[in-house]
């Protein structure tokens, strides 16, 4: 993350995203796949590092071999060709957009970290500082409640924050800066789409 | 791709125009100030205690006493809300954050001149 300054001279914070090139590696039409989506590619990879089944997939297009593939919904399949390139102008200053990634790892975590439950009193004698407190009730029901929070793996799952508003975008470098934190670490790979929340 | 594209992103959005000034030095920065749609400039003169490194977000400190009171300001360095930076006088100080000079008034507060 950096910081950009805005026209009244406030801060902003905001992250730069690599947005693109993504090339169209396929395109899914609902006559032939059932359901209709683009499939595109993003990053480079070496040739001797792509498995056969998907180096044949990848050599319809000829566009060079990709880190990471993906596909996304679209209504419209035939506005898209196979080996058609999308660009970081595909966004314009001022849009919302929903960042989804995969969040940073914080391994086997308490419920204090997990949840913010809040942690037991340190003096006087208390042993349960950092304790989770009851999980349910006695005999009746005589179980604990499904999906109660407790201990568990914490980050390094799919995330996505909504709502954040395009700052700036930096066409002939392909970048885009995003207002707020995004999940994941430093180069980490995201999937931008328009927000569907209501303005 | 890597941290370089930061970094050049963030070359181009630094001052290239703010001349170097040190910890101990004495400045006068002018503050550009908006009213309602008017903007007129203010300047804030006193001693730089502190300069906090880091591309854009760099900021500096400005310490003087007014009237009895010590107040200090915090600016950006790549604001576009200042205006110049003007440097009065070079200070020689053996410590990169002045806190000290909080607790001294008056002569105790005096710097050396570097030349």
């Amino acid at each position: 993350m950096t910081q950009v300054f805005a026209e009244d001279g406030s801060v902003v914070p905001v992250t730069v995203i690599q947005a693109g090139p993504c090339v169209v590696t396929q395109v899914k039409v609902p006559a032939r796949d059932g359901y209709s989506a683009v499939q595109i590619g993003f990053g480079e990879k070496k040739e001797k590092k792509v498995t056969r089944p998907l180096k044949g997939h990848l050599d319809k297009v000829g566009k060079g071999y990709f880190q990471i593939l993906r596909e996304v919904r679209v209504e419209n399949p035939d506005e898209f060709q196979p080996g058609q390139v999308l660009e970081s102008g595909v966004f314009l200053i001022g849009d919302r957009v929903d960042v989804t990634g995969i969040s940073k790892g914080k391994g086997f975590a308490g419920t204090v970290k997990r949840w913010g439950f809040s942690r037991g009193p340190v003096t006087h004698g208390c042993k349960n500082i950092r304790e989770p407190g009851s999980t349910g009730c006695a005999t009746f029901p005589g179980r604990v409640i499904k999906g109660k929070k407790m201990a568990g793996q914490k980050g390094n799952k799919r995330a996505t924050v909504l709502n954040l508003k395009i700052v700036d975008v930096r066409p002939e470098e392909n970048l885009i800066l995003i207002k707020g934190a995004v999940p994941g670490g430093k180069n980490g790979f995201l999937m931008i789409r328009k927000t569907n929340r209501v303005p | 791709m890597g941290f370089n594209v930061i970094q050049s992103l963030e070359r181009d959005l630094m001052r290239v125009d703010i001349p170097s000034f040190r910890v101990g030095d004495t400045v006068k920065v002018h503050v550009k100030i908006r009213e309602g749609d008017k903007e007129r400039i203010q300047v804030f003169e006193g001693v730089v205690i502190r300069r906090h490194r880091g591309g854009v977000g760099a900021t500096f400190t400005v310490r003087k006493v007014s009237y009895g009171i010590g107040v200090e300001r915090i600016f950006p360095i790549h604001s576009p809300q200042i205006d110049k930076i003007e440097v009065v006088r070079k200070g020689r100080v053996r410590r990169s954050r002045l806190y000290y000079l909080r607790e001294r008034l008056g002569k105790a507060a005096r710097i050396k001149e570097r030349r």
